[in-house]
């Protein structure tokens, strides 16, 4: 072992006299196709990967101790910074949480108004995959293409909440606004426009050779070692289990949408690759029967619970008791019941729970997060060996990990 | 002067306010009974194991195990109630408090469509065992329980920090862990990289990530008192040749005429 030193570099993955003919790697960090800071330590006899060790932490800003010390609605733009990719799904699984410890009903405009941001946010995350997947594996094109569509949903998000990437679009009770004008009618035109260019990806990589030889057959995920590993979303989908949390525990008003749960047997990370494809038809399926959803609801975005939630702007304004009440609400913050919940929520990288313990304080006394892509990158340590150095990449990029989330 | 009192045990941030005659309400823990599934599942569980408490609360059944039996009552969970996920597995501070963790799992049943959580209590230097024999997803979990709470681990084929460095001191998510830094903290990089020697040259580690150094002009740039990069700051005021008279700062003579407005993105 090399003695530590102040100035010199400490080399302490570097074995340098082995029997076997095993050498070390040092994959990352800083690696293009790490997606994030992931540093993999792998050991490899020849080009195939023996041993595999992940090792996190660059990300690291401990948000569960920032959450145990700021008030239950100054944590929600904190919660943006998870998955920076599909930034709504961590507010929204954070707001529901906090609504199901309050036992609060949303208006009905609002979970309409919430869905459509959490299926758009599953569009931009797919799309998203889709690219940096692609280009990991060498299909430049790709990345092109959906980045341009991924900007018009991009757009649309924009357009309602004014951020494009870190959106905090919702509040612990409802949603801040109502769409803007024009809203459903660009919406509708995105929808219309989508499928087509689902087509095109399609058509550029379901039957080409490359993508096809460095998928198929490629981090084959069997359906014990997925439960095993605590995958979830299409992790799990992907080794022919059909859990999707938005059927089996509905949450707003998916029991009232229809759509289809698909699921790929093949275990590999083609097959993986088609469910992202079919899960984002099926999302605009579930956006194109909102869109008439929203039209036959009552304005109200928030709900009526003044003990936890402030009143509408107007009769803050209006009302001296509604004022006070907000002024403590915004200072002190609001004080939930005693007890602890645990609230899962389909994030298009899969299970994102939220478990909160609340001791009747304005501060939560322990907030757990559940990030999938945190379980997933333990899975990597099973999943890698057996494969050449090559696959590593594909198998990192098609797992769908963001270190916003595993870090946290 | 008398210096304020502070509660070493627990150092977070207080609620400035509190009302000494406002009750927190509870949330109800209805009783086990109430449904079908988990009064199976708690009988089964008392038939086998000593079970403390058990409700459900808001969906989710929970129930309390005595901490040395967590790998028996986990494996008979799996392969008996079919709880086949280990969705979530942590702890929780109690040290100033009860002077204990308590430890919760957090399990799913796909074929159920349950959830359950299973709890359970053990003092600062007890060790857990681990469960990573039955759910290979409590790897990590217990990896940064350990991290984060300093919870003592047996049978992990792997303990060690993880999303901390290897050589921190303490553990972040105890109510003891201080929210910023002491004296001592700010001289530690320096003392550590450098050498005491060059405390003087670098000066303390500045931890204000907001902080705002108006004689810096290597990194801010004071609006209307610019000054060549590294200069001395001055407080002249410059107008720039790009400056709009009476104009908003920065923006450039903008003629409409020669603006094209784009209806939407081509």
């Amino acid at each position: 072992m090399q003695k530590v030193n102040k100035l010199q570099p400490f080399f302490e993955n570097l074995v340098f006299e082995r029997e076997d003919n095993h050498m070390i790697v040092n994959f990352g960090p800083q690696h293009p196709s790490s997606h994030g800071q992931l540093r993999l330590i792998l050991e490899l006899d020849g080009e195939m990967v023996v041993k595999a060790t992940p090792d996190i932490g660059y990300l690291h800003r401990g948000m569960e101790k920032m959450a145990e010390n700021m008030i239950y609605n100054e944590f929600l733009p904190t919660t943006d910074r998870m998955d920076y990719i599909a930034a709504t799904s961590n507010n929204y699984g954070f707001a529901l949480a906090v609504e199901k410890l309050l036992d609060i009903e949303v208006p009905r405009r609002a979970k309409v108004i919430r869905m459509m941001l959490l299926e758009l946010n599953r569009i931009t995350s797919h799309l998203f995959w889709l690219a940096c997947h692609a280009l990991d594996i060498g299909a430049m094109t790709i990345f092109l293409y959906t980045f341009r569509e991924r900007e018009y949903a991009i757009d649309l998000i924009e357009d309602y909440c004014g951020a494009r990437l870190t959106h905090s679009s919702i509040r612990i009770g409802g949603v801040p606004l109502d769409l803007p004008k024009d809203w459903i009618e660009k919406l509708q035109a995105f929808v219309d426009r989508l499928p087509a260019d689902i087509a095109d990806y399609e058509g550029l990589l379901d039957q080409n050779r490359i993508w096809k030889m460095r998928l198929e057959g490629v981090g084959v995920v069997t359906p014990e070692m997925a439960q095993d590993w605590g995958c979830s979303g299409p992790m799990l989908r992907g080794s022919g289990i059909a859990w999707d949390i938005r059927k089996e525990e509905p949450y707003e008003l998916y029991d009232e949408v229809e759509f289809d749960v698909p699921v790929s047997t093949t275990c590999d990370s083609y097959g993986r690759y088609k469910l992202h494809m079919e899960e984002m038809r099926q999302s605009l399926r579930i956006l194109k029967q909102l869109m008439p959803m929203y039209a036959q609801t009552t304005p109200e975005i928030m709900a009526h619970a003044p003990q936890y939630i402030s009143a509408p702007k107007e009769q803050i304004m209006t009302q001296n008791y509604a004022l006070m009440q907000h002024f403590v609400l915004v200072t002190q913050g609001m004080r939930p019941p005693v007890g602890e919940v645990y609230v899962a929520t389909e994030s298009p990288k899969g299970e994102l729970g939220f478990y909160i313990n609340s001791q009747g304080d304005p501060y939560p006394y322990r907030l757990k997060l559940r990030t999938p892509s945190f379980f997933h990158t333990a899975f990597l340590q099973e999943l890698l060996p057996g494969h050449y150095l090559a696959d590593v990449v594909a198998i990192i990029g098609n797992s769908n990990i963001v270190f916003g989330e595993i870090d946290r | 002067m008398m210096r304020a009192y502070q509660d070493k045990n627990n150092v977070q941030k207080k609620p400035y306010y509190t009302d000494r005659f406002w009750v927190a309400p509870q949330i109800p823990k209805d009783d086990v009974e109430s449904d079908e599934v988990f009064a199976s599942d708690v009988k089964a569980l008392k038939e086998n194991f000593e079970i403390g408490e058990a409700y459900i609360q808001r969906g989710q059944l929970v129930v309390y195990i005595n901490a040395k039996n967590n790998v028996k009552v986990l494996k008979f969970v799996k392969e008996k109630l079919q709880y086949n996920i280990l969705s979530e597995h942590s702890a929780i501070d109690w040290l100033a408090k009860r002077g204990e963790f308590e430890i919760f799992y957090q399990l799913l049943s796909t074929c159920k469509k349950k959830r359950m959580r299973i709890k359970c209590f053990i003092k600062e230097k007890e060790t857990l065992k681990s469960v990573t024999s039955i759910y290979k997803s409590a790897d990590w979990a217990e990896r940064e329980m350990y991290d984060m709470f300093g919870v003592i681990i047996s049978g992990h084929h792997y303990m060690k920090r993880l999303l901390m460095p290897d050589d921190w001191f303490d553990y972040p998510l105890r109510k003891t862990y201080p929210l910023q830094g002491d004296e001592a903290a700010q001289w530690y990089e320096i003392d550590k990289i450098f050498g005491k020697e060059y405390r003087d040259v670098i000066g303390p580690e500045q931890r204000d990530s907001a902080r705002i150094d108006p004689s810096d002009t290597h990194n801010f740039a004071h609006i209307k008192h610019e000054v060549p990069f590294g200069a001395k700051p001055s407080d002249k005021e410059v107008f720039t040749d790009y400056q709009e008279e009476g104009g908003v700062t920065i923006i450039r003579k903008l003629k409409k005429e020669d603006a094209k407005i784009l209806k939407g993105r081509p």
